[in-house]
């Protein structure tokens, strides 16, 4: 299989297997689903549209993949109005104006010496094109990650917050990864970037964007993967009260609340036991750190007649 | 690109999800990459590849294990049909249909079977009355016309009992394995096609004569139709008014270029979110309409800002809470108990939404009203319909009835007419879809 590999494979991405542990090393607990989306992005050289609810770690992959692979990390955050300005480059006006000023005062020395206009023009229109060269070009987040020689993870967070026409800017950049400067020409990725988008669904992407991508969802996790993320990324915490935590998140998760609660909740939850030093779940422990991993008012209402019963629940559960 | 991959992706495509030749590309260097090896690895990797939205997953996922459940047709499997005189054809197939040490099939059965059916075109299987057809012809190009032959020579012979019962079971078997290998591939490739059409003949179905055993197949195309239609009307949010500068917006933005517009920036059109307030009468001949009604717009949430709704037949009650708080048969169930009995007296139900829930409408608001408009004999409250219909944006009324009887008995369907936007009957799941695009489109 060895033979089939890009040039530059990192040897974290030569197998699923090693992607998992890759991400593992810094404490990034992956899915099998998710290693494999990984692999296939660095091998199909692909991006990956990671789509889910909030917290489930969509971001938290790029951030841990670029750390593993040593990677520069380019994070672009997506807002309404994002234009290719902020997305790809901009040219430096304020340096070009101040060119400009000391060109003025320098004409009269330049063109001194020329017999006819003609040849004056010429003259003049060389320092013309330098005014859109490199040395006035201001890389954005999608031209950097082009630039990398040493490999980059590209993060384009929350694709779903831009406007359409901007994912028609991406076609470009996530197919052939390059970027096309009329004044220069086209830059090419000498080494092409790992690219992670993330959407969270406040508006459906267009079909021609999703095609050239990998589509990843990442869902909440089973307790036991759940488990393992919290036993990463909280050390300290004692088998038994992360045993009875994670049944607890799971069940509520099941219940009928609007904002269920995500790992990022559980994680927040599970630090804030530890801070309080408690060792198994009680009722009254609960109910005061319930804010912790609820966000809403009306679901806090809706679990609070409840909450002896399902602390039972999780106590038995574990 | 090899065969097994193209039937994988002409199952899914039959399934309804969509794979174009460019992923399908992409799968084959997948395959290339990881092999077929590792069975969990693999669905994992073609769904990343092939599957783009989770309702691709699911079809993803389930075709999968339809198609990737059963013994792949390999070259290696005898080639059952070629050239071999009679009777080692029949010795063939006779070896071929001993079950092996388990009692199972073998696999070299279940493999020369797929070949068979293969050459037959199973593939191209769409209904399920086609099973017979199909298990004839894949028994055709295994060549089973030998053992039959074989089988009516004996059967007058005399001391050949033995062999006869042995054919027979071979024949029985042969035919049972073949009957079940079509009817897999018809779950995979003709079942996918069929509920399809189904689906689609039942969007255009009259609502108020719908079939239980339909319901569920019903919720299921209303819910997709909401998910397009909330897609749809959640792209282009967004509209600039090009050619009507912000002076203000442009001044600031080149204050760094000393006043010089190098960047322009032009004024938007702030759009109102849809606002819709649905009245449902909710008396029997209108039920299982307000049913779908209710489905549609609860199932477009996404699309619409602020949804209110209303259900009466004498009294007017807000059913927001149900119907957002239970799940939607439980909370149709308890607004048809609570609301549903009385004689329905459109008169009451306006003047009720007009002293309590007035607020819940204004200029920004679509009224969407569902019903037959009979007030059985009560005063029908024009006058307040005719306030209701000035305060609101779009007042839309949808009507179980054909227009022909608007205006008969105690219709009051005609003096409503005038003061709405649109009033038109609705029969169809198809006819709501068109309505409520109307109602969204009116906010772009």
């Amino acid at each position: 299989m060895n033979a089939a590999l890009p040039p530059s494979t990192p040897a974290g991405l030569a197998s699923v297997d090693s992607v998992i542990a890759l991400l593992e090393g810094v404490g990034y607990i992956a899915s099998r689903q998710i290693a494999t989306a990984l692999y296939l992005a660095h091998h199909l050289r692909k991006p990956v549209l990671i789509e889910g609810p909030a917290g489930v770690g969509k971001t938290e992959l790029a951030v841990s993949a670029a750390r593993a692979l040593q990677f520069e990390l380019l994070r672009l955050q997506c807002y309404e109005g994002l234009d290719d300005s902020k997305a790809l480059y901009e040219w430096k006006y304020g340096k070009q104006l101040l060119y400009t000023q000391i060109l003025k005062e320098k004409i009269g020395l330049l063109v001194d010496g020329t017999d006819s206009l003609d040849s004056a023009f010429g003259k003049l229109a060389s320092f013309q094109d330098l005014f859109f060269s490199r040395d006035f070009l201001e890389p954005r987040p999608l031209l950097q990650a082009m630039e990398q020689p040493g490999g980059s993870v590209l993060l384009i967070d929350e694709i779903d917050k831009s406007e359409e026409s901007f994912e028609a800017l991406l076609l470009e950049v996530l197919a052939d990864y390059q970027v096309t400067i009329p004044e220069i020409g086209t830059i090419r990725a000498e080494v092409p970037p790992l690219v992670i988008l993330t959407s969270n669904n406040t508006r459906e992407l267009g079909d021609a964007l999703k095609r050239r991508c990998l589509h990843l969802h990442i869902g909440f996790p089973d307790s036991e993967l759940e488990q393992r993320v919290l036993r990463a990324r909280v050390p300290g915490i004692q088998d038994q009260l992360l045993a009875q935590l994670v049944a607890f998140v799971q069940a509520l998760r099941a219940d009928n609340i609007r904002k269920p609660p995500s790992i990022a909740e559980s994680v927040d939850w599970a630090r804030t036991l530890l801070l309080l030093h408690a060792s198994v779940l009680d009722e009254a422990l609960v109910r005061d750190t319930l804010g912790v991993l609820l966000k809403r008012e009306t679901d806090v209402r809706e679990v609070d007649d409840r909450l002896a019963q399902m602390t039972q629940a999780a106590l038995a559960a574990a | 690109m090899d065969s097994i991959l193209a039937g994988f992706v002409r199952a899914l495509r039959a399934a309804g999800a969509e794979a174009s030749t460019a992923e399908t590309i992409d799968a084959a260097r997948t395959l290339t990459l990881l092999g077929y090896g590792d069975r969990a690895q693999l669905r994992d990797a073609l769904g990343l590849v092939l599957a783009k939205s989770e309702d691709e997953k699911h079809i993803h996922d389930q075709v999968f294990d339809l198609y990737f459940g059963q013994p792949p047709h390999t070259t290696t499997a005898p080639d059952t049909a070629a050239l071999r005189t009679g009777d080692e054809q029949v010795d063939v197939l006779l070896a071929l249909a001993q079950p092996d040490a388990t009692g199972q099939p073998q696999d070299a059965l279940a493999a020369a079977l797929a070949r068979a059916a293969a050459q037959a075109g199973v593939d191209d299987i769409r209904f399920e009355s086609q099973t017979a057809y199909f298990a004839g012809k894949t028994l055709e190009a295994m060549g089973i016309a030998a053992l039959e032959e074989r089988l009516t020579e004996r059967r007058t012979a005399p001391d050949a009992e033995e062999e006869v019962r042995a054919l027979v079971a071979a024949l029985n078997q042969l035919r049972r394995q073949a009957r079940a290998l079509v009817k897999q591939r018809y779950a995979i490739f003709g079942q996918p096609a069929t509920e399809a059409f189904m689906t689609e003949v039942v969007v255009t179905r009259a609502l108020g004569r719908m079939a239980p055993a339909e319901m569920e197949r019903m919720k299921a195309a209303v819910a997709r139709m909401a998910r397009k239609l909330a897609a749809r009307h959640a792209r282009r949010q967004r509209v600039e008014l090009r050619g009507q500068l912000d002076v203000r917006r442009t001044m600031r933005a080149n204050a760094g270029h000393d006043g010089v517009p190098v960047t322009l920036a032009f004024k938007h059109k702030r759009r109102d979110k849809p606002r819709i307030v649905a009245v449902c009468d909710v008396s029997g001949s209108v039920a299982s309409h307000v049913r779908f009604l209710l489905l549609f717009l609860y199932a477009l949430h996404d699309a619409v800002g602020d949804l209110r709704s209303f259900a009466f037949s004498n009294r007017l009650q807000d059913v927001a809470e149900p119907m957002e708080k239970l799940p939607f048969d439980d909370a149709m169930e308890l607004v048809l108990k609570e609301v549903g009995n009385g004689s329905t007296d459109y008169g009451q139900a306006w003047l009720d939404l007009h002293d309590r829930h007035w607020d819940a409408i204004d200029r920004r608001t679509t009224v969407i009203v569902l019903g037959d408009g009979r007030s059985n004999g009560a005063d029908p409250r024009v006058d307040l319909f005719a306030e209701l219909a000035d305060r609101a944006k779009r007042v839309v009324w949808l009507c179980p009835e054909p227009e022909g009887r608007w205006g008969t008995g105690d219709s009051a369907m005609l003096r409503y007419r005038p003061y709405c936007t649109s009033m038109s009957h609705c029969a169809t799941a198809a006819d709501l879809e068109r309505v409520l695009d109307e109602a969204l489109e009116a906010y772009h």
